[in-house]
């Protein structure tokens, strides 16, 4: 709790540079932050068990929302994630299928021995490619990544046999070539981009180029709070959402991007603990999973702004500015939370 | 599958979950690694040079145009200044569509035909087309509210506010001070890209172009820092402009208004030097045209009009028009011959009307001889050759002189070459000698030329700035100045220009030759064929004593090819008519030469023109002061600076203009 503190608090901090001390956009990073909270403390307070019993119903209600998309979605850039309930709510199922979709497979595998055999995997294997599909041809091809990674991961904290893994690496590996000419046109630029920014300085490379720029500017103690000059001056893009640890880099240094990974790895080390300390499979694979997912999301996210992966619309979780992705993530705390807290009375 | 009957066993499936996160938290723990490597190496291997880019990125520099000097006349009176203008200006590399852009834009501004095609010219260039450039000129406040109200339709277009040059005058110093014109691919080509970095202007002729370097001042320019958009968000340092020298002339724009007053609207060109300093007080040549229409760039349908027009008026008569100088040249031919004793003031010759040279039956008429041979001079010396105008007795002068010694001694008047200091575009002349005929027509030099050469006809051309310098130094007694436009300036080269042998003529030969043409404008009230020749139209309505001569030059060639109506040939096909002066006598304030093309034609439009060109220099006369005030008054609001009128209030002018009325 006091390390989701420092982070969300230290995400403020640069929040507040990145919008040129805009206190407006921190007020509504706040905002969202309470109600976060608010929808952690609440999720926690659900027990463990009817959390157990209500996946499927809940994986079944997700999978309905991303089918709904089709003919009710609405369309926002070229492709459909929103569902618009108009004047009650409006949000993406995808965002609910981050945190049904490890429930689920949590879920089976709870009531299935482990490690699974090939065909419990293979039917969570079908629990997981149907929404991560769903999501994938909105087209939404980082959510979808994201929430089959999540899913990945159940199986792999579940005990997936490594032979399997092995088998649909080199599966992957071997259709890497043929899955090139598949990927749409942008996709293949943003790969080619990864490897050389250079190749469109002012277009697909833009960005990178100029995150690349504002990192390395920052050298090891930054150029100080508010005087990025990148990020100030408009040349680093979406600097208060996905590339705000570039803002960070540049005015903070190497020692602040250490200090927030440090943070990350302790936080992250938090929840493997509460994992382990779960007791009973879904509760550990939840934890797990969430835990996990969320390492990997800092990694992409880091990992693009500096660089070393393609550009993927990633947030650095708890920093980013943004408001549905901040709320699942409480979510999954929350879920973490009950977990953890509840874990004496559902003493087996 | 018939482990999924047994019983699960929770402590190995506990088992495998934490073997399983154990590697996971390994696996996350060399992700993390890996991002502290990659932001590290960023950081410190590439931190030089990621930290230089980013200052590229930030900081932009703009040049700043410094302004260019403003020129003066000797009484503060502006010539050329700069105005502000707002022209719209184009970044072309970022128009995505020339011809909608043109389409709408030309309905916004009510842009004409002309105006479109000249867009079209300035935007379609294929070089630099990242940087911005100036299209469409001189926007009334209206096309820029227009523009404004729509300028978000326009990317890539934006009005900027410039200083520009202006000429108050306009055709009166067209051809004295020169002009800008806008550099074009041509110019830039050849000049300093940073010392020209914002200045769309360079001088092209006279006085703005030998000045160029003075008037242009220095680049300055600004560290901006920018955002992605180019947007200038704070000036960090930079470095002001130096703004170009003033520059004063000797030039008196009161003067040349009274000089362009005289000439009337006739073709023709009057050049006033003052003796003691070479300083060109007026240069005018007419017809002129408006300077102000090159600043921004001049229309094909104007400049095709000012090119094709018969009456040449960008030619500069002033300055490259070459002309006989007629009989203007004999007093200079007396010099030589008094200074080299080849006659003294005493020697006479009897004129009978005409002139032949030994063993040859051709006449050389004088200009009063008649058919029946009874014209003449009678008894002829060097006094009453100049004050009558005797043309036998200088061919014959001219003979005993030979043409070496003319060809020789008349360089020191500056014939023959370009003696003007600052006034690039001035033509030599041209004084005949042997070698010259040789050289150019393969013909040797027959004592005929030189007969002729004695009248100032023949190959000998002058122009009248030459004259007006030869002037100065008749009036100085032999001491040359060098003509010039511009004050306080030194020129490395000033000694250069001096003619050879100037200053070497004995004291003796001035006083002779000064009373004969004082005499050509005072000697009056004698009986028939005893008068000066100007004394009629000009020596009897002042009161103070001039030296003057003049002067009829044959038209060497119509120079239009094309078919004229027969009235204006024949007009065109008149002497050029010259009147050169100076006076006072013993204090010579001013040195002048006149030019009247075509001139020469009836004695009464000759004797008006010459009555109502005459510009006489004062010196402190109550009456005149009160005329010069007068005109000062009425152009000084327009013309003058704050600080020049008033300074003027308090230092009364030295002396004046005054314009004699016929």
């Amino acid at each position: 709790m006091l390390i989701l503190l420092s982070i969300v608090s230290f995400g403020l901090v640069v929040l507040h540079s990145a919008s040129d001390g805009n206190w407006v956009v921190v007020e509504a990073q706040l905002v969202r932050l309470g109600l976060g909270f608010g929808l952690m403390i609440l999720i926690a307070q659900i027990p463990p068990y009817f959390l157990l019993r209500t996946a499927p119903l809940l994986y079944g209600l997700g999978l309905i929302l991303l089918l709904l998309i089709y003919p009710f979605g609405t369309e926002v850039n070229g492709s459909r994630r929103w569902l618009r309930v108009p004047g009650v709510l409006n949000f993406q199922p995808s965002e609910l299928m981050k945190l049904f979709l490890p429930m689920v497979l949590a879920w089976y595998f709870h009531e299935r021995h482990l490690p699974p055999g090939l065909k419990p995997v293979l039917v969570s294997c079908l629990l997981l490619l149907v929404p991560a599909g769903l999501i994938i041809v909105q087209p939404d091809l980082g959510t979808g990544l994201m929430i089959a990674t999540s899913g990945f991961l159940v199986l792999i904290l579940a005990g997936l046999p490594w032979r399997y893994m092995l088998r649909v690496g080199a599966l992957v590996l071997i259709s890497a070539p043929a899955l090139w000419f598949v990927i749409k046109d942008y996709q293949r630029g943003r790969i080619l981009t990864m490897f050389d920014p250079e190749r469109d300085p002012l277009g697909a490379g833009w960005n990178i180029i100029q995150s690349k720029i504002a990192i390395g500017s920052g050298g090891f103690s930054g150029k100080g709070l508010l005087n990025g000059t990148q990020s100030h001056l408009d040349f680093l893009p979406e600097s208060s959402t996905d590339f705000i640890i570039a803002v960070l880099a540049e005015e903070l240094g190497f020692l602040g991007v250490v200090s927030l990974l440090a943070l990350y790895g302790l936080f992250i080390l938090r929840g493997l603990m509460m994992s382990l300390n779960a007791q009973d499979t879904f509760g550990r694979l939840l934890c797990g999973s969430i835990t996990f997912t969320f390492s990997v999301y800092v990694f992409v996210n880091i990992g693009m702004v500096s660089g070393i992966l393609p550009v993927v619309g990633v947030p650095l979780p708890l920093v980013s500015y943004g408001g549905t992705a901040l709320l699942t993530l409480f979510a999954g705390f929350g879920l973490m939370m009950s977990i953890h807290s509840h874990r004496r009375i559902t003493l087996l | 599958m018939r482990e999924a009957l047994a019983l699960k066993d929770h402590r190995s499936e506990s088992q495998i979950y934490v073997e399983r996160a154990a590697t996971g938290a390994v696996v996350v723990l060399v992700l993390f690694s890996l991002l502290i490597l990659r932001v590290g190496y960023l950081q410190t291997v590439q931190y030089s040079d990621s930290v230089a880019r980013s200052e590229k990125n930030r900081v932009q520099v703009v040049a700043r145009p410094p302004v260019r000097g403003l020129i003066l006349d000797r009484q503060g009176v502006l010539l050329a200044d700069n105005r502000p203008s707002r022209n719209l200006e184009v970044i072309p590399e970022q128009i995505v569509n020339m011809e909608d852009t043109l389409f709408h834009l030309a309905t916004v501004l009510e842009m004409s035909e002309e105006e479109t095609a000249r867009f079209r010219r300035l935007s379609g260039r294929t070089t630099r087309r990242f940087e911005s450039a100036p299209v469409l000129f001189d926007l009334s406040d209206e096309q820029v509210a227009r523009f404004e109200a729509n300028r978000f339709r326009f990317p890539g277009l934006s009005v900027q506010a410039k200083l520009v040059r202006n000429y108050p005058q306009g055709a009166l110093m067209a051809h004295a001070v020169g002009s800008v014109r806008r550099i074009n691919d041509r110019d830039a080509a050849s000049l300093n890209a940073t010392a020209y970095a914002s200045t769309d202007h360079i001088g092209k002729l006279g006085v703005e172009r030998f000045y160029e370097t003075e008037l242009l001042g220095q680049v300055g320019y600004d560290r901006v820092e920018a955002n992605a958009r180019g947007r200038m968000m704070r000036v960090l340092d930079g470095v002001k402009p130096i703004n170009g020298q003033n520059l004063t002339l000797y030039l008196d724009a009161g003067l040349q208004a009274a000089a362009d007053r005289a000439l009337d609207g006739r073709r023709g060109a009057v050049v006033a030097i003052d003796p003691k300093t070479g300083g060109i007080l007026a240069l005018l040549s007419r017809p002129a045209y408006d300077p102000n229409l090159f600043v921004q760039g001049i229309s094909h349908q104007n400049y095709n009009a000012l090119r094709t027009s018969m009456d040449a008026p960008l030619f500069n008569r002033a300055i490259q028009g070459q002309y006989q100088p007629g009989s203007t040249l004999k007093p200079f031919i007396g010099l030589i011959a008094l200074g080299g004793s080849t006659v003294t003031v005493s020697d006479s010759i009897e004129d009978p009307g005409w002139y032949q040279l030994p063993g040859n039956e051709r006449l050389y008429r004088d200009w009063n001889w008649t058919k029946t041979n009874d014209g003449g001079h009678g008894r002829v010396n060097i006094e009453k050759a100049l004050y009558r105008s005797c043309n036998v007795y200088f061919y014959d002068l001219a003979v005993r002189l030979g043409i070496d010694r003319l060809s020789q001694d008349l360089k020191q008047f500056g014939f023959g070459q370009a003696s003007v200091l600052d006034l690039p575009d001035a033509n030599a002349g041209l004084l005949p000698s042997r070698a010259w005929k040789r050289a150019t027509r393969k013909l040797p030099w027959y004592p005929g030329d030189t007969v002729n050469l004695g009248i100032g006809h023949g190959d000998i051309l002058v122009t009248p700035l030459q004259m007006a310098a030869a002037v100065a130094a008749l009036a100085n007694r032999g001491r040359w100045v060098a003509p010039r436009m511009a004050q306080n300036q030194s020129f490395e080269d000033a000694a250069r220009s001096s003619p050879s042998g100037a200053g070497q003529l004995p004291e003796h030969v001035w006083e002779p030759i000064i009373g004969g043409m004082e005499k050509v404008v005072h000697r009056g009230n004698q009986i028939y064929g005893e008068n000066g020749t100007a004394w009629s139209y000009i020596g009897r309505d002042i009161e103070y004593r001039m030296a003057g001569k003049s002067g009829t030059a044959q038209v060497v060639a119509i120079e239009q090819g094309e078919v004229y109506e027969a009235s204006i040939i024949e007009e065109r096909k008149r002497k050029h008519a010259w009147f050169i002066a100076f006076a006072p006598i013993e204090d010579p304030k001013i040195a002048l030469a006149v030019l009247l093309e075509n001139g020469a034609a009836a004695v009464n439009t000759r004797r008006q023109w010459l009555v109502k060109l005459l510009i006489i220099i004062f010196w402190k006369g109550p009456v005149l002061e009160c005329r010069t005030s007068r005109w000062r008054g009425a152009n000084e609001r327009r013309f003058c600076s704050k600080a020049t009128r008033r300074s003027n209030k308090f230092s009364k002018p030295s002396w004046g203009v005054y314009l004699v009325q016929p």
